[in-house]
């Protein structure tokens, strides 16, 4: 056992050798990972880092007069991540949300579909009791948490085609702005689409530490780098709600729109568009099957028809007819013509009722003549200023595009329609080049043919002809949130190229309109209205009927414009729609006098009969 | 011959010192890794930290009786020991519990017990048996291949309970063979081998691996005109490279023969696969772990890596990520540098031997734990395969801690005698 001469003794270094450099090879490493590498630090955090969306409030909606007409009401989806959703006991998590394992399966596969790190809704909107049972289990089901929303809530069962609705957003919307993820909402319509902007608000996020199993184990750097949610901007509406709700009522058990400006800001008071719909309807889990049954409805409930329909103006266009033969110079309020029953050239017939046959410009809007106003549209083409009759039917085109017509005002909702004033191309092409002339396009003159317009354009001419020569775009929202400004564009005064003293005889011809003219129905006492009425010639029954007004005649506080189709004559319903309107406008009351047209006008059921 | 009683002073309390300062240091990583805020109690036996705390009073009883018997009872005994423990390796195979696939447990009640830890003290003392025999040249044929038997025996058992990692551990003792005299070719033969068998893995297709033959056949082909010219040189040249042929296809085969996840992770270490979600992750979040400390590392208890779980088998085979988090570049070269240390303390130890046996079985422990400590650290590190083995002292688990405090403590008792054989 005792040791002999080792010759292999040296050896040892050797092997010392080999411990120091394994030894050095890991120090080396060591400091290659600790100090001259950042990526790892990062990594670490971004392994336990858990950001959790904080959704922030929706804006609230508040009517002219401050009151609050829409408002948020706290709802639940429960979220799945489906990476994480693995491994739970799926039958037990049936049984909690009361779902078979089939319907389990098919919502993983949906989510897994959407994205397998990414959050999506397994069960939509859930009740207060449910939600508040379920948070008490969830722990044992990873992968799976309950996500706190805001729905919409309408006080006021008015106003939905403004207002709006919010919806999920669609995979379109979500590729088109990165802000949204799956299961967001977003205004689909009316102000909530177009003010989404601001509405929305600002997401926050909230920074979590979490296991590898994602549990959560506490605030990152105890919130130091959270980012408080922001919630969306308030918007203040033009609107009076109160207007609104009149306005529907009148309008029940017909088809049309009432649009109501505030001439002096171009603020919408009221935008009726019939038939409407509870905007509590289109809300939560009831949505879609409401949705679905709206949009079969034969009137048409969802189509917004203060913008989106456009009808032939009548009698209301002959108005601009005499505004703008007035500044060419072709026309004076002396100017007389003769109608005998009519308008007639070469064969063509323009009929008109039995009146004092010569009149002037004031007594001819009072009575609303064809003839006078085939007779003035014939002078503005066939101006002699111009070289030819297409060259003055450009110019009267230019007129009415001023004016708003023929083109999108730019409201601030989505889908205006923008009517038609046709183009001299139309016409050339119908024709021929220099094969018509105001003859063959007389139906202009008294509103018809090819000229279409909105309600919205409608109610835009009475605010225009209110303030003598300039409108302001009209919009819903008058400012957003409590200090910041609205859109400027919005007050901006969009001059019609109207001298304002041409004005003067339009309007006293509407005062006369009113007094004892076209729609005297539509009186008020002790305020004077200014109105036009109007009828759409409708071959498929009764004809449309409209009527345009504003009041009172000086300082005038509301231009508006009622359409309702199938109601014949201009005076019997329009009139009394737009005066009752008015009355309760600026007076806040009907009086007891005009009792019995409101009941008639509530009564009216002017569907037609066999479409009830 | 004096006779003496054993001394304390005669202990190597160098060894001693570092031993105590790895496993308590060890302890406290393992508390920080398994550490629960609203569960902390030190004393806490159902937590992994309480258990080793048992595991730990436990090793010192094992060294203080190691201690107390006659040091000759070890070397006297080596192959009734190692008898026992091959043993209780075939009986493991017969009624052992599987765990991960592995059939390497007895199952005692609650208590488990993995037989191959302890297979390499026994397989220290009886290599150090056999070649402290005077008559015995580890030159020669028959000495090599009994040598080897005893060394691969258990090696072959433990491969059988399928326990790759740990039957690795015995090509370890080819440190004590070459201390030996076992030609140090067998380190450049080696490092050949190792680097033909990373090219054959690197070069996946067949094409390749011809190409790297024909190349091998060109360089063997050359260097025959650099040697005498006779027949007997052309047959060592053919033979060397039939070997080489054999040995690259048999890579290819045994490399198929091993499980999927085993190809996994050495795919992944040779960069032939990006996976850091599947075999690559224990590896990835590993270095985040060590990464994320820096120089001094997040501070006890305050790592979110091994905490929160992100690293696998923090409280075992990658304890080291939690050092390395906590406590930085500090506390991770601290670590290595202390492992170093007592390697070299104790083959500086086992040189200052008298007894054959004592200085056999020193290069025994040394090279068991030096194995161990590469492979584990340069696993962790990403530098080495992921081979499931633990860190000694430190990691988690009774048996390694016991089978290690075993092993060390049976040389520090051999080391005390050394005076006693004047
Ligand atoms: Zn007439």
């Amino acid at each position: 056992m005792i040791m002999r001469k080792d010759k292999y003794a040296n050896r040892k270094y050797t092997i010392y050798g080999f411990f120091i450099f394994v030894g050095i090879i890991f120090l080396i490493r060591l400091s290659i990972l600790q100090l001259f590498n950042n990526e790892y630090v990062f990594a670490a955090e971004n392994n336990t880092r858990k950001d959790i969306t904080i959704y922030p409030p929706r804006g609230l909606v508040f009517d002219r007069n401050n009151k609050l007409i829409v408002y948020n009401e706290a709802i639940f989806d429960l979220m799945i991540i489906p990476k994480e959703a693995k491994d739970i006991n799926i039958v037990n998590f049936c049984k909690l949300i009361g779902i078979d394992t089939l319907e389990y399966q098919r919502k993983y596969k949906k989510a897994k579909k959407y994205s397998r790190r990414k959050a999506s809704i397994f069960v939509k909107q859930l009740s207060k009791t449910q939600t508040a049972f379920l948070q008490e289990k969830l722990f044992q089901f990873p992968g799976f948490y309950v996500q706190a929303r805001t729905l919409r809530k309408y006080p006021y069962k008015n106003a939905a085609h403004l207002l709006g609705f919010i919806g999920e957003v669609n995979s379109k919307e979500l590729k088109n702005d990165t802000f949204y993820s799956s299961g967001d909402y977003i205004g689909k319509s009316g102000i909530e689409k177009s003010y989404e902007k601001y509405l929305r608000g600002e997401k926050g996020v909230e920074k979590l530490m979490v296991d590898v199993y994602n549990r959560e184990k506490g605030s990152f750097h105890n919130g130091k780098y959270d980012i408080p949610a922001k919630k969306g901007y308030n918007l203040h509406l033009g609107l009076d709600v109160d207007l609104q709700t009149y306005g529907e009522e009148l309008m029940r058990n017909k088809i049309g729109a009432i649009v109501a400006i505030e001439p002096s800001s171009g603020e919408i008071i009221s935008m009726v568009s019939a038939p409407s719909y509870d905007p509590n309807l289109l809300v939560g889990r009831i949505r879609s099957n409401n949705y679905d049954s709206l949009l079969k409805d034969k009137h048409k409930p969802l189509l917004t028809r203060a913008l989106n329909s456009s009808y032939p103006p009548g009698s209301t266009f002959k108005l601009v007819q005499a505004l703008i033969a007035q500044q060419e110079g072709v026309l004076y309020p002396s100017t007389t013509y003769t109608c005998h029953n009519g308008f007639n050239y070469k064969g063509l017939h323009v009929g008109c009722h039995s009146h004092t046959p010569t009149i002037n410009l004031e007594e001819a809007i009072k009575i609303s003549c064809n003839a006078y106003f085939c007779n003035v549209y014939r002078s503005i083409i066939n101006n002699h200023a111009y070289k030819n009759s297409e060259m003055g039917f450009r110019k009267w085109r230019d007129y009415t595009l001023k004016m708003g017509f023929g083109k999108k005002l730019g409201i601030d909702l989505p889908y205006e329609r923008g009517g038609n004033i046709p183009k001299v191309e139309y016409y050339d092409k119908y024709y021929g080049k220099g094969h018509w002339n105001a003859i063959t396009t007389i139906s202009l003159a008294i509103g018809q043919g090819e000229i279409l317009e909105t309600p919205l354009q409608m109610a835009n001419e009475a605010a225009f002809i209110a303030n003598r020569g300039y409108y302001y775009t009209p919009h819903i929202v008058a400012q957003i949130g409590d200090s910041a400004k609205n859109n400027p564009s919005f007050t901006k005064k969009n001059y019609v190229g109207i001298n304002s003293k041409y004005f003067d005889i339009v309007v006293n011809g509407m005062e006369k309109v009113v007094e004892n003219g076209t729609a005297k129905l539509a009186k008020i006492d002790s305020i004077a209205v200014c109105g036009k009425t109007g009828t759409a010639q409708n071959p498929h029954g009764e004809n449309h009927s409209v009527f345009i007004a504003f009041a009172p005649k000086d300082n005038p506080q509301i231009a508006i414009a009622v359409f309702v189709e199938n109601s014949g004559y201009g005076g019997t319903w329009a009139a009394p729609i737009a005066s009752l309107m008015i009355e309760k406008y600026l007076k806040g009351y009907i009086p007891k006098n005009r009792k019995w047209l409101e009941k008639r006008m509530l009564e009216g059921n002017l569907i037609p009969e066999d479409e009830r | 011959m004096r006779d003496r009683r054993l001394a304390w002073r005669d202990l190597d309390w160098v060894i001693i010192s570092i031993y105590l300062l790895l496993v308590f240091f060890g302890w406290l990583n393992i508390y920080s890794a398994v550490y629960n805020p609203s569960n902390h109690a030190i004393f806490d036996f159902s937590q992994r930290y309480g258990k080793q705390m048992i595991w730990i009073a436990a090793s010192i009883v094992i060294a203080l009786i190691i201690i107390i018997i006659a040091p000759k009872f070890f070397s006297q005994f080596s192959y009734a020991i190692y008898g026992f423990h091959i043993l209780s390796l075939i009986l493991v195979l017969l009624f052992g519990k599987e765990v991960a696939g592995s059939k390497s447990w007895f199952q005692i009640g609650s208590f488990a017990i993995q037989p191959a830890e302890f297979v390499k003290y026994a397989t220290s003392l009886a290599l150090a048996q056999y070649l402290s025999n005077l008559d015995v040249k580890v030159g020669n044929l028959k000495a090599t291949i009994i040598a080897g038997v005893i060394i691969i025996l258990p090696a072959f058992l433990i491969l059988l309970q399928n326990d790759t990692g740990s039957a690795l551990v015995y090509v370890s003792f080819i440190f004590v063979l070459y201390r030996r005299g076992l030609s140090g070719n067998i380190f450049v033969i080696g490092l050949i081998f190792a680097f033909l068998a990373v090219l054959t893995l690197l070069l996946q297709s067949l094409t390749y691996k011809l190409i790297l033959l024909g190349v091998i056949l060109l360089i063997i082909s050359l260097s025959y005109l650099f040697m005498k010219k006779n027949l007997s040189n052309v047959l060592k040249l053919f033979g060397i490279f039939a070997i080489i042929v054999a040995f690259v296809f048999s890579v290819d085969l045994g490399f198929s023969k091993l499980q999927p996840h085993q190809q996994v992770r050495i795919k992944v270490l040779l960069n032939l696969k990006q996976d850091l979600r599947g075999a690559g992750y224990n590896v990835y979040q590993s270095k985040i772990a060590i990464g994320s400390g820096s120089i001094s590392g997040k501070g006890f208890l305050n790592g979110t890596q091994t905490k929160f779980n992100f690293v696998p088998e923090q409280s075992t085979d990658f304890i080291f990520c939690t050092v390395g988090e906590e406590w930085g570049f500090i506390g991770s070269s601290l670590v290595v540098i202390l492992f170093v240390i007592l390697l070299i303390r104790i083959i500086y130890v086992a040189e200052r031997q008298r007894s054959i046996f004592s200085q056999i079985y020193g290069y025994g422990v040394a090279s068991v734990l030096f194995f161990h400590f590469t492979i584990n650290i340069g696993m962790v590190l990403g530098i080495l395969p992921v081979i499931g083995i633990p860190l000694p002292f430190f990691s988690y688990g009774g048996s390694s801690l016991w089978a290690f405090t075993i092993l060390l403590f049976i040389f520090i008792r051999q080391d005390a005698e050394r005076m006693k054989l004047l």
